[in-house]
């Protein structure tokens, strides 16, 4: 059988094959670049950018939990300029392709976030977050709000032609009604899902484990709720899907294409298997060569349900 | 910085909980300095999940030694490795001491396994003047192996000193710092502190190897912040440290 394909095409944006890097997990990709050859890779979703810079939260940012970790970076970053000035060129001579994740406390500073980096034309699409857990403004304050999830897609839109891509609150009781929203407003694709609310105590001491008491659970833990999540999506809006959540292997990626999803983000793996993702590359061509799949995007959504 | 397949040759007790892994690293060996760290996968599968930050203990030719107590799963299942198995190391992470320094003598200064790095860092120093102040909880806790000239203490008193070790270091300080001393201090975060203070009032320069929980060790998941003293921002642990000056940092 010949070279399966493994292009895909979620809305406007087209990628080389479906595996992106997951913002907040690579950086901005210098670290990574070290282990992993970031022309081969779908793409790489850089740390969320805010206009300013912001410090993030105190530690203890991180602990480990059940086959998972949870953390509370509180989008540490180094802001708008220097990420155009010093993070952007880097990942361009690497020949990545860049999308770029903004993080913002008002609904305008997405605007004037986006509109800057529109201009940059070696960033090949957004994605909004609108669901960070750990940060106290802007975030979950946004994603558990469909009408602000609504403008904020709307006004993020009318300033780039570029894809638009929202990463949707696995914290809300329907999400399919924010995927809708998003659809409504223009948005290419979803990014399914970002991080849970959680919180451990030392019970010791009983205080929390983490500074900022709640952090966004990932990890394999989350791989079932954001399965869930991609299909309820599938099922009820058209709109591509990005799956992320606890995606360790390609096998993980299979299932969450069956599941629905177009493309998928690796995140907690990268700290733990730095060459995962091209791993998983080569798992998924593998798959598809053993199933005579020649195009991969096939695979999308092709559950098959108990009648 | 490479992801290394090592393979363990002994697990020893040093103490009843205290243990020492030696592997065949022979890529992270030719590459180690003291006090740079190795985070590693302790099981093949993702259970645990993340891996273990060690600071490399000791090296010798194409062999690297970790020091290690048993405190949670991932350390228990390293204390019960055997010959042969096989560990996925990353390493090595961080920066170590800095030794491109003019001094004739080192203070090291150690708190529980905060002793870790030191046998390789008291290797490295073969032309210095060493004095090794080295503080535990009690006798079942003090750990010599690898070190020099060693005077210590324990909270309890069982050996030696009855005390912590910066305050053995004040009862001793007029034996051993004179002009051209560097202090290289490792341990709890509350000793660190102590540690900062005495390097300040005693003008002497000292260089603390800091711990942070992390997940990556290598700069990616920004877990493990260290406020800096000069100004509003975090170093990381794993990439701008482990080892900072005293003045650098506010723990």
């Amino acid at each position: 059988m010949s070279q399966p394909n493994l292009r895909v095409k979620l809305g406007k944006l087209e990628l080389k094959n479906p595996l992106l890097l997951a913002s907040g997990t690579v950086g901005y990709g210098n670290e990574i670049s070290q282990f992993t050859d970031l022309s081969k890779i779908g793409a790489i979703i850089t740390k969320s950018v805010s206009l300013k810079p912001r410090k993030g939260n105190p530690p203890q940012r991180i602990v480990e939990t059940a086959s998972g970790m949870l953390n509370a970076i509180g989008l540490a970053n180094v802001g708008l300029e220097v990420f155009i000035k010093e993070k952007i060129p880097f990942l361009r001579d690497l020949k990545s392709t860049i999308i770029c994740n903004i993080a913002a406390s008002s609904i305008e500073e997405y605007v004037e976030c986006t509109k800057t980096l529109d201009y940059e034309e070696d960033i090949k699409g957004f994605e909004i977050n609108v669901s960070c857990p750990n940060v106290k403004e802007g975030g979950l304050e946004f994603g558990n709000n469909p009408s602000a999830v609504g403008t904020i897609t709307e006004k993020v839109r009318a300033v780039t032609d570029k894809p638009v891509i929202i990463k949707l609150s696995p914290n809300v009781s329907r999400i399919s009604e924010f995927a809708e929203v998003a659809r409504a407003e223009g948005a290419d694709a979803v990014s399914v899902i970002n991080t849970l609310v959680g919180t451990a105590f030392d019970i010791w001491s009983r205080k929390p484990k983490i500074a900022n008491i709640i952090g966004g659970l990932s990890g394999p833990a989350i791989k079932p709720v954001a399965l869930a999540k991609v299909l309820e999506i599938s099922r009820n809006v058209d709109i591509p899907i990005i799956g992320v959540g606890g995606i360790m292997d390609w096998k993980d990626a299979v299932e969450f294409m069956i599941a629905g999803a177009s493309a998928f983000q690796i995140g907690t793996v990268n700290f733990i298997n730095p060459q995962a993702g091209i791993e998983i590359i080569e798992g998924l061509e593998k798959y598809c060569r053993q199933n005579e799949i020649n195009d991969l995007s096939k695979l999308t959504a092709s559950y098959e349900l108990p009648k | 910085m490479v992801n290394e397949k090592i393979i363990v040759k002994s697990v020893e007790n040093l103490q009843p909980n205290i243990y020492l892994l030696k592997a065949e690293a022979p890529i992270i060996a030719s590459q180690i300095k003291p006090s740079q760290f190795c985070n590693i996968k302790v099981s093949e599968s993702y259970f645990p999940l993340l891996r273990r930050p060690f600071s490399v203990c000791d090296v010798e030719g194409d062999h690297i030694y970790f020091m290690f107590d048993v405190h949670g799963v991932g350390t228990k299942i390293l204390s019960e490795k055997k010959s042969g198995d096989i560990l996925e190391v990353l390493g090595p992470l961080g920066n170590g001491f800095n030794l491109n320094k003019k001094f004739t003598r080192a203070i090291i200064l150690a708190g529980g396994l905060g002793v870790a790095p030191f046998p390789l860092l008291t290797k490295s120093l073969s032309d210095k003047d060493i004095h090794t102040f080295i503080g535990a909880r009690n006798k079942g806790y003090v750990v010599e192996y690898g070190l020099k000239n060693i005077k210590a203490a324990t909270d309890d008193g069982s050996y030696g000193f009855h005390g912590n070790v910066v305050q053995l270091i004040e009862t001793e300080k007029k034996n051993v710092i004179n002009d051209t001393t560097i202090i290289f201090a490792c341990g709890p975060t509350p000793m660190l502190k102590a540690v900062q203070k005495f390097a300040m009032e005693n003008n002497i320069e000292a260089q603390i190897s800091t711990e942070c929980a992390m997940a990556c060790g290598f700069g990616i998941c920004q877990g493990c912040p260290v406020h800096s003293s000069e100004e509003d921002k975090y170093f990381l642990v794993c990439k701008d440290g482990p080892v900072f000056t005293a003045g650098e940092i506010e723990l």
